[in-house]
């Protein structure tokens, strides 16, 4: 189709989605404020041991002051603190629960892509038939097998998660496959394993640690929601969960601090790790620049 | 074979693919519950369990038939399962059937119209951030929604009951009922407004998000700008036009969502006290009570698939163009 030189200004309003902004909009603000976060989850606790069982009730109960930025808790505890460590807690948990998951992922994702046939489409519908129960039912099943822990609650995020990598890689390899370098390789006599692991585990890399980072803001939510219903970390254990469980009974007289810190600094963490891997996404494949995350 | 046939053999193919899904969850379910190290005879007894003779504990195992193997005992309970029949709660010493029976009313009115209000408001705010794209209202709608994406909706809820019904003291903030006063409909009507609207504006954005998107990709196909050159008003090439071919993928992403959906409901049912089956799930979780949660697990998932085949049933009578094979 021939480019029009010339285009008339447009009077209505109702264009075509206009290119997103520079992504230094995006990126910018989201490093500094991860770069902030992990500087202080990391360096705090080096300096400011939280001792759990620390309870002082003359300085119960304060709204954010000077010496208490966020705040102290029902039992005298420093918020802003208890919030450093809970966010460690809980992006760790995250964290550790997303690379898993995407392990496990890539392992049945490249195994069924690459095998293809029958063994493909039951473990496909093994996939969809997991993914048709709701995730935080499934992982409350096995949080109740296994007893509240912090294992019990990595393995439950890892088991609930690794649908979406498996879906990402066995699509990715199944197009792969069809592609002239892998052609070359098997008439190069490349085996079935040297294949798998020289030329399309490296080229789906990219694909996956992107999907992992993504999935970071999922687990850390799982995490949360499960440590919130009681299920997740034990309760005295510092987590984002079980601060605004614990602050749900101080809401009731009035300690607002107490929820809303560690839930404003979860959001605005969550928002810089998507934010940053939505950048990276839109280099990755500039084709499917979407503004839609899942 | 004229479409309506069509559809429905998609509709039975889905149901056939259903079926397995449930035997193949409620059956790992099962075995899950025998692989956890934890007996149901010695919960049932407790403490007692030491003074207990041992006749008598070995009488209700085999009563219970724990000892029997994993395959036999699910097939008992499919069997009692299909008849309505799914056991008895350990934790709230009740029939499962009538734990679930109880609350599951409850759930279901929170969810459909939370799952409705959810509904306007994407297509509302979605249709209007689309047509202002760029202007401060476009802004205001996306930021706000990218925030609500990354808060946990609990977090959400806590924060409306606190300034509306703490704070503000404009609408009750948990149950459905006031102190003694009888089940009303005003007053569940009056409960209900914190609880649907938290649960709404949790699953909000990705519908406002998803409509933008479509919305501003429409704007440029050629039955929209054919719509525009023959002069027509904005509104109505909006709502005529570009919304219709837009809508279309919006009916997958309504059964995409409701797990999602499920989810969100079992954490606001927490936080605003809603006698839903969100209680009854936690308790049966810390107290290992596996017949209810398998049951309310499995429910759900037939949920879920249910609903994932009306979307696709609507998408395939609303669009001609869908093929029906495969």
């Amino acid at each position: 189709m021939a480019d029009l030189t010339w285009r008339p200004a447009p009077r209505s309003r109702l264009t075509a989605a206009s290119p997103p902004r520079s992504p230094k909009w995006r990126l910018l603000p989201s490093a500094v404020v991860l770069g902030v976060v992990a500087l202080v989850v990391l360096v705090v606790p080096l300096f400011v041991e939280l001792n759990e069982q620390y309870v002082d009730l003359a300085i119960a109960n304060q709204p954010p002051s000077a010496a208490h930025l966020f705040g102290t808790d029902e039992l005298g505890r420093d918020v802003l603190l208890r919030c450093v460590y809970a966010l460690r807690v809980s992006l760790t948990v995250g964290v550790v629960a997303a690379v898993i998951s995407a392990v496990a992922g890539t392992a049945v994702g490249a195994l069924a892509g690459s095998i293809g046939g029958w063994f493909d489409r039951i473990l496909m519908r093994v996939v969809d038939a997991i993914a048709s129960v709701p995730h935080l039912l499934l992982g409350i099943v096995i949080v109740a097998v296994l007893r509240p822990s912090l294992s019990a609650v990595i393995i439950s995020i890892a088991l609930t998660h690794w649908l979406t990598s498996a879906r990402i890689v066995r699509s990715e390899v199944l197009s792969l496959r069809t592609r002239p370098f892998i052609d070359a390789a098997i008439v190069g006599g490349a085996s079935r394993t040297q294949v798998l692991t020289r030329h399309l585990l490296p080229n789906v890399a990219p694909q996956v640690l992107l999907a992992t980072t993504l999935m970071i803001p999922h687990a850390v939510w799982h995490e949360t929601a499960l440590s919130f219903l009681g299920l997740g970390l034990p309760p005295h254990a510092a987590s984002v969960g079980n601060m605004i469980n614990d602050a749900q009974r101080s809401l009731l007289t009035g300690g607002w601090w107490m929820s809303l810190a560690p839930g404003l600094l979860l959001i605005v963490t969550t928002l810089a790790v998507s934010g940053l891997s939505g950048v990276w996404r839109d280099r990755l494949n500039p084709k499917r620049r979407t503004e839609l995350t899942w | 074979m004229t479409r309506g046939q069509a559809i429905g053999r998609l509709a039975l193919r889905r149901l056939a693919f259903a079926v397995p899904v449930l035997l193949v969850v409620s059956f790992a379910l099962f075995v899950l519950a025998k692989a956890s190290p934890f007996d149901p005879v010695e919960r049932y007894f407790g403490v007692r369990i030491i003074g207990a003779s041992p006749e008598r504990v070995a009488q209700l195992r085999a009563n219970w038939g724990v000892d029997e193997p994993v395959v036999s005992q699910y097939w008992a309970w499919l069997r009692h399962a299909v008849t309505g029949d799914l056991g008895d709660s350990l934790s709230l010493q009740q029939p499962v059937s009538a734990v679930i029976g109880d609350r599951l009313g409850w759930t279901v009115l929170l969810v459909s119209v939370g799952f409705a209000l959810a509904l306007v408001l994407g297509l509302l705010l979605g249709t209007l951030a689309a047509w202002r794209q760029g202007s401060w209202l476009d802004r205001s709608i996306t930021g706000s929604c990218y925030a609500l994406e990354a808060a946990p909706v609990f977090w959400v809820g806590l924060a409306v009951l606190y300034v509306f019904a703490l704070q503000l003291r404009w609408l009750p903030g948990g149950g459905v009922t006031t102190g003694s006063e009888p089940v009303s409909v005003g007053g569940v009507a009056a409960h209900m407004v914190l609880p649907v609207t938290v649960l709404a504006i949790s699953q909000a954005p990705w519908f406002v998000l998803f409509v933008r998107q479509n919305l501003l990709e429409s704007f440029t196909q050629d039955h929209v700008i054919g719509a525009r050159a023959r002069g027509l008003p904005d509104h109505l090439v909006v709502s005529g036009h570009a919304l219709r071919t837009s809508l279309l993928p919006f009916l997958t992403l309504l059964g995409a969502r409701l797990p999602e959906l499920i989810t969100g409901a079992l954490l606001v049912e927490t936080v605003f006290s809603w006698p839903g089956i969100a209680r009854a799930t936690v308790e049966a979780a810390l107290n290992v009570d596996f017949a209810l949660l398998g049951a309310l697990t499995v429910m759900a998932t037939g949920v879920v698939l249910v609903g994932n085949l009306l979307a696709d049933v609507l998408y395939a009578l609303a669009d001609p163009r869908v093929a029906l094979d495969g």
